[in-house]
């Protein structure tokens, strides 16, 4: 679906990414995750052709990615980024018909496509009319998923969509996310730093770090065979409640 | 589409404005009332003749007219003796009329026998400040460097103005301001300036009660008035000549101030004021319409808004795509910002006196200065506009699948328009 093929790239002479090898399974979710600076962001740029790599190559669909066929490739992404990146002087509905207009589906289309996607997503149909600055955080990042979704791509990549949110909206997208990634059966691969996150909505989990890939696989494999020492304090690293509780009460 | 529409009905509200009727003879005149009073008798005495005329009133100082004449953007105006042989040949000694008949003619100008009248600068103050402090000539003045001088800015900077006066007298005064000649009076008055300069033949003279102080060293020289016109408009108009020599002799110093007292203390136009003398003169009559305040109000209106709209409209179209460039190629983009940023600190009227030679008087240069005075401001909020743009957001619109003129269309420029519209 998609591979990175030792993949080396670098921002102003400091390395982000050292030869990379990675393979993206079809219809499963993906999550990249990695302390900050770890490369997972860079690795999703390079899919989307914001970044090229200094070297190695980058294959999605069978082609691969340059600026020849980025064009063509990212009607089949859909792409989506922490807060949403809409376009604030757009309302709801135009962000997420922008494409499809500039593409001239007909006016009858785009609208079955939208009420669709309003029920994928559940998102109020009254608050189509309003800016991003009008909207809360969850509905942002719902109109944002529903405009990545607009052309039906065969895949999703998205950088710490959920990352901007208080914890009840939160775990509230995440459940939506995950059966929304269920029903449709989509490609996604997904970035964040939020392990339970990634527990919860990822297939497969990359673990990362100062741009190398450390260990990668399903959550079981992780916690029962981490590959070292550091897998295994990341996987462990995040606080729960119930610990917390049950160390006081012991 | 609302552009196309938008330029259409700029146009048609332009084009009647800017076009000049090219058989009519075109006349000239200074920015000072007694000026344009002798421009419209030239109009009057010429229309009475059968010619037909245009009048460009109040184009601007002496420099402009004569060069303005000289290219044939104009056939005739008014000027002054003095004026012609101090500030336009920059002679050093005094010549006579005719050695400054001759030597004009050598140009391809023709002047009249003098009017009448001479108009010639003085200084004046308040009369009651002269009897007190016992000012009777210029030479009184060297005594008392405490004195305010306010003076007009053409006088300031004549070969025949304030720094050859300052030599000559050997004046002491520190305390000079430029200002223009209305006001000069009004601060006179006020006693604000004690000393100003002054035409023999402003109406204000007696109405201020002024005194003139005597100019005991004989610096200033004589400013007989006199009709200037091209010698090649004698080739079309050979009877010009002597039409333009009627009123040769006949405005004496007291008609030419009562006719300036006429506009500028009876608030009478400087047309009618001209129309009666010259209907005087011929013994015929002259039907006037004076435009009240009001017109002339509108006229000027339609015509700023006019120039105005045509230059903006050509920045807008020049200054956006270079805004856009700016961004996309920072290199040149410095130069452009560069540039357009060193357009904007040459003075406005540098940049007239430079663009009339090119493109003669009018229209045209006021909108190429207002159209290069545009650009910055322009370039500038496009370049703000679009740089400020979150590269959240520009990726968004590059991931999406947007080329690059779609992106502009769509995303970038919209919203960078907030900021362009903020000029």
């Amino acid at each position: 679906m998609i591979t990175l093929q030792s993949i080396y790239k670098s921002y102003s002479g400091i390395a982000a990414l050292k030869s990379v090898d990675l393979e993206i399974q079809p219809q499963q979710t993906t999550v990249l995750i990695g302390p900050s600076g770890c490369g997972k962001s860079t690795c999703l740029r390079l899919m989307v052709g914001l970044a090229p790599p200094d070297s190695g190559t980058v294959m999605i669909l069978g082609e691969e990615v340059n600026s020849q066929t980025i064009g063509s490739l990212r009607s089949k992404l859909g792409y989506m980024i922490q807060d949403g990146g809409l376009f604030p002087h757009l309302d709801a509905e135009h962000n997420i018909t922008i494409m499809a207009r500039y593409l001239d589906w007909n006016p009858e289309r785009i609208q079955q496509r939208v009420g669709s996607l309003l029920e994928l997503t559940q998102f109020p149909r009254g608050a189509l009319h309003r800016y991003p600055i009008q909207l809360s955080g969850g509905q942002r990042q719902r109109v944002s998923l529903m405009r990545a979704l607009m052309l039906d791509p065969e895949i999703l990549l998205m950088d710490e969509p959920l990352g901007a949110l208080d914890p009840l909206i939160r775990a509230e997208l995440q459940s939506d996310m995950r059966n929304i990634f269920q029903e449709l059966g989509k490609t996604v691969v997904m970035v964040t730093h939020d392990m339970g996150e990634a527990a919860f909505l990822g297939d497969q989990i990359v673990l990362m770090r100062e741009g190398e890939i450390v260990q990668k696989g399903s959550l079981q494999a992780l916690t029962r065979h981490p590959e070292n020492e550091f897998v295994h304090q990341f996987i462990n690293a995040q606080r729960s409640p119930w610990q917390h509780l049950e160390d006081s009460l012991s | 589409m609302r552009i196309v529409i938008l330029t259409a009905v700029i146009l048609n509200i332009a084009l009647p404005l800017l076009a000049e009727d090219r058989h009519a003879v075109q006349i000239g005149s200074k920015k000072f009332t007694e000026s344009v009073i002798l421009g419209e008798v030239i109009s009057h005495l010429l229309e009475e003749e059968g010619y037909q005329t245009e009048h460009h009133q109040q184009l601007g100082g002496t420099r402009i007219l004569w060069n303005a004449l000289l290219k044939g953007e104009i056939d005739a105006y008014p000027d002054y003796s003095g004026t012609l042989i101090y500030e336009i040949l920059r002679q050093e000694d005094p010549m006579d009329m005719t050695g400054l008949r001759d030597t004009i003619e050598q140009m391809g100008i023709r002047m009249t026998d003098p009017l009448g009248f001479n108009n010639t600068y003085a200084l004046g103050m308040r009369s009651e400040q002269a009897r007190t402090g016992e000012y009777e000539c210029i030479s009184d003045l060297r005594e008392h460097p405490e004195l305010r001088f306010g003076f007009t800015n053409e006088f300031m900077d004549r070969g025949d103005g304030w720094p050859n006066l300052q030599k000559h007298y050997r004046l002491p005064q520190r305390s000079v301001r430029g200002l223009d000649h209305d006001l000069a009076y009004r601060g006179l008055e006020a006693g604000s300036i004690d000393v100003i300069d002054l035409y023999s033949t402003d109406a204000e003279i007696s109405y201020y009660d002024i005194h003139i102080l005597e100019d005991d060293l004989h610096y200033f020289p004589e400013y007989h008035a006199v009709f200037l016109f091209r010698e090649s408009l004698l080739d079309q108009y050979p009877d010009l000549e002597s039409i333009l020599n009627r009123f040769a002799g006949d405005i004496s110093e007291d008609q030419m101030i009562r006719m300036n007292a006429g506009v500028k203390l009876e608030g009478r136009s400087e047309n009618s004021v001209a129309a009666e003398f010259v209907a005087a003169q011929l013994g015929t009559e002259i039907g006037t319409v004076d435009k009240s305040g009001w017109d002339r109000f509108l006229v000027h209106t339609r015509e700023h808004l006019t120039l105005v709209s045509i230059s903006l409209l050509a920045a807008i179209i020049i200054a956006i795509p270079l805004g856009m460039l700016a961004v996309r190629h920072p290199g040149p983009g410095q130069i452009i910002l560069g540039v357009v940023g060193i357009i904007q600190t040459i003075p406005s009227l540098a940049l007239l006196v430079f663009m009339i030679p090119l493109l003669g008087i009018g229209g045209p240069p006021a909108v190429v200065a207002l159209f290069l005075y545009s650009l910055l401001p322009i370039v500038r909020n496009t370049y703000a506009g679009l740089h400020d743009i979150p590269a959240e957001i520009h990726e968004s619109a590059i991931a999406l699948g947007l080329p690059a003129g779609a992106r502009l269309r769509l995303v970038e420029l919209p919203l960078a328009l907030r900021s362009i519209l903020a000029v």
